[in-house]
């Protein structure tokens, strides 16, 4: 019986799907059957960030209303024979799925796959309340800006109120100079705010916009940086005890120095 | 060295990073003091619960409310007492 992780963060933008995307690719690469669900209805966004948008021929709706059975929906990834994409409907909206639906989908689900995980869309109303419906656990993704870490209490709380209990929280687009310099939250000062568990951190990578642009989670980019991230984070969802990554290490004017005169 | 130049020109205490926390700190508490009314009932009813083994309260003119100011959250309740019982839970207990 597999495990069912929803990632969610309140706020809008602040790397969701991207999470789900290279976490899912992450656990996919370490050998695990996983299958990512898109519960963003009407605003999809998980397939292009995997680069499956082409494939696409039934989605989540068709599946909960019984137009089609549930494998006939699931997209099997180019890369990983175990990575699969259960698509959100692009043109209906968020209450065409209810919470009792969703529920049932994540039992069937985790019958056949190691991990399922759910990528929710952003706000608190209907779509957040169908994705956590079927959740075991949760992830709260956050950035240090104030806006982000107020909203990710909030739904820190409406989890707990949904009997999902210590959530873990990741800390997307850190700049550890900008930390240094006092004018940016450390990862202390968020844990201290938000009183949760870390699950990782994510430095501040051009490259994640050049892995979406390309349809290609960063965890497969062996240079880049926020994939080596998602690449620990993975490995701890798995039960590993990694620890985080020196985040300052190629951040600094002279490894950028050395990588532009191609010494890296 | 970078600390003693933060120092310097002063960045440390005023640093937009504190101001941050600061004020997160400052929303939050009112964010999290906006508690349902169905968890405010259920505080009163426990409340009702401790009390009376001590005193016996007008519960239906008992109050409970969380009052927010500007950087605290205070519990305010309002319990008036038609009378004390003279043992109190200790004595109940022994005898």
């Amino acid at each position: 019986m597999g495990e069912v992780i929803v990632i969610t963060s309140g706020k809008g933008g602040v790397g969701k799907t991207t999470t789900t995307a290279n976490i899912g690719t992450g656990l996919a690469a370490l050998g695990h059957k996983v299958v990512l669900v898109d519960t963003d209805i009407g605003l999809r966004n998980l397939d292009v960030v995997l680069g499956l948008e082409n494939r696409i021929v039934y989605d989540i709706v068709d599946v909960t209303h019984g137009n089609c059975r549930m494998k006939q929906a699931l997209i099997k990834d180019k890369r990983f024979e175990g990575l699969h994409l259960l698509p959100a409907a692009q043109t209906k909206d968020k209450t065409a799925v209810t919470p009792d639906q969703m529920r049932e989908l994540c039992d069937n689900l985790k019958k056949e796959f190691d991990y399922v995980i759910i990528d929710c869309p952003a706000g608190i109303e209907q779509g957040f309340k169908n994705a956590i419906a079927g959740a075991e656990r949760a992830v709260v993704v956050t950035t240090p800006e104030v806006s982000a870490v107020r909203d990710a209490d909030r739904i820190i709380g409406l989890l707990e109120a949904a009997e999902l209990r210590e959530p873990k929280l990741i800390i997307n687009r850190l700049r550890p100079l900008m930390v240094k310099r006092g004018d940016m939250m450390s990862i202390d000062d968020i844990i201290d705010i938000l009183a949760v568990d870390l699950l990782g951190v994510v430095p501040e990578d051009e490259l994640i916009v050049v892995t979406t642009n390309k349809g290609e989670p960063a965890v497969l980019d062996g240079n880049c940086r926020a994939g080596q991230a998602y690449r620990n984070m993975a490995r701890r969802i798995a039960g590993e005890d990694v620890p985080l990554m020196d985040l300052e290490a190629n951040d600094g004017f002279v490894s950028k120095l050395k990588k532009l005169i191609g010494f890296k | 060295m970078l600390d003693f130049l933060l120092r310097v020109f002063g960045k440390d205490s005023g640093s937009s990073r504190n101001v941050a926390k600061e004020r997160l700190r400052l929303v939050l508490v009112h964010d999290r003091a906006d508690v349902s009314p169905q968890l405010l009932d259920d505080l009163k009813e426990d409340l009702i619960k401790v009390i009376s083994n001590y005193m016996e309260i007008d519960e239906k003119a008992l109050e409970v409310n969380l009052d927010t100011s500007d950087k605290t959250v205070a519990l305010v309740a309002n319990i008036p007492v038609l009378r004390m019982k003279r043992t109190g839970k200790r004595a109940e207990k022994i005898g």
